[in-house]
């Protein structure tokens, strides 16, 4: 269905909630969020480094074509408790959107279906409503590569 | 600029919330709105005034009353500023969906 994911992001407020409904038992999601080459498949990213434990960290690198470092972000896990909860930061390197704290709960709620919530909270309102913009400007700098891509072919 | 006429400043107040709920289903007007709020009748006013120099309320004279409408366009506008950031969401979660089917399936065996 096309509105699975749901978004509460009230306005004025610092935080977003994602909630999100799965047709997966809540260890096969967790282990989704928490293992490496699991993470970078469906994220879409090279996943450098995943500490998945109390007090570990991870950091993300996505590449272009070129091998050309597009996007890095990091953050340090402050707490993992397997099929239950992950707290972490996540940054993106030299971007201006600051830090922001996630709290991601996760709830069987049947033997194969389960529930994501992620609460994120950011250093202000202006930059909460910075990253809620952030895939309408991305989704133009895609279109622009594209173009550009297509163009090159042309020539 | 001012700030005012922004629709996200516009709705960032609960009490402007509650008008565009209330405005949802059906017109009313400026009276009967205010009728609903604890709120000083002078303070609906300049609510409404706000929701309607930010284009979110249209105002339609109605014999010797003027009705308060919700304007759709602009509130799809709201909509629209989230969809892609749940969108971007939603194609990664189908993605993780997907991804982990298989090993449903080898569990169960």
């Amino acid at each position: 269905m096309e509105t699975k994911t749901q978004v509460h992001a009230e306005e004025g407020k610092q935080e977003i909630k994602i909630t999100r409904e799965f047709n997966l038992p809540v260890h096969l999601l967790f282990r989704a969020c928490t293992e490496a080459e699991l993470v970078s498949q469906w994220m879409g990213t090279n996943v450098r480094k995943l500490d998945s434990r109390n007090h570990g960290s991870y950091r993300y690198e996505t590449t272009d074509k070129e091998g050309r470092v597009v996007f890095q972000a990091n953050g340090t896990i402050h707490a993992c408790v397997p099929d239950r909860k992950l707290v972490r930061t996540f940054e993106m390197d030299g971007s201006p959107y600051g830090v922001q704290l996630e709290i991601h709960t996760f709830e069987p709620l049947t033997e194969d279906t389960s529930r994501l919530q992620m609460h994120m909270i950011y250093e202000s309102v202006a930059q909460r409503d910075a990253v809620l913009k952030l895939p309408f400007t991305q989704g133009i700098n895609w279109a622009h590569n594209r173009l550009e891509e297509i163009v090159s072919k042309l020539k | 600029m001012n700030l005012r006429r922004d629709v996200f400043q516009a709705i960032a107040d609960p009490t402007r919330r509650a008008i565009l709920l209330l405005l949802a289903t059906q017109a009313l007007p400026a009276g009967a709105i205010a009728a609903h709020f604890d709120t000083a009748r002078p303070t609906v006013s300049k609510h409404l005034q706000i929701l309607t120099e930010c284009e979110l309320l249209k105002q339609e004279q109605s014999g010797r009353e003027i009705y308060y409408h919700l304007n759709p366009h602009k509130m799809k506008a709201i909509a629209d500023f989230i969809e892609p950031f749940r969108s971007m969401w939603e194609d990664r979660f189908r993605k993780l969906e997907t991804m982990m089917q298989p090993y449903k399936t080898k569990k169960a065996k």
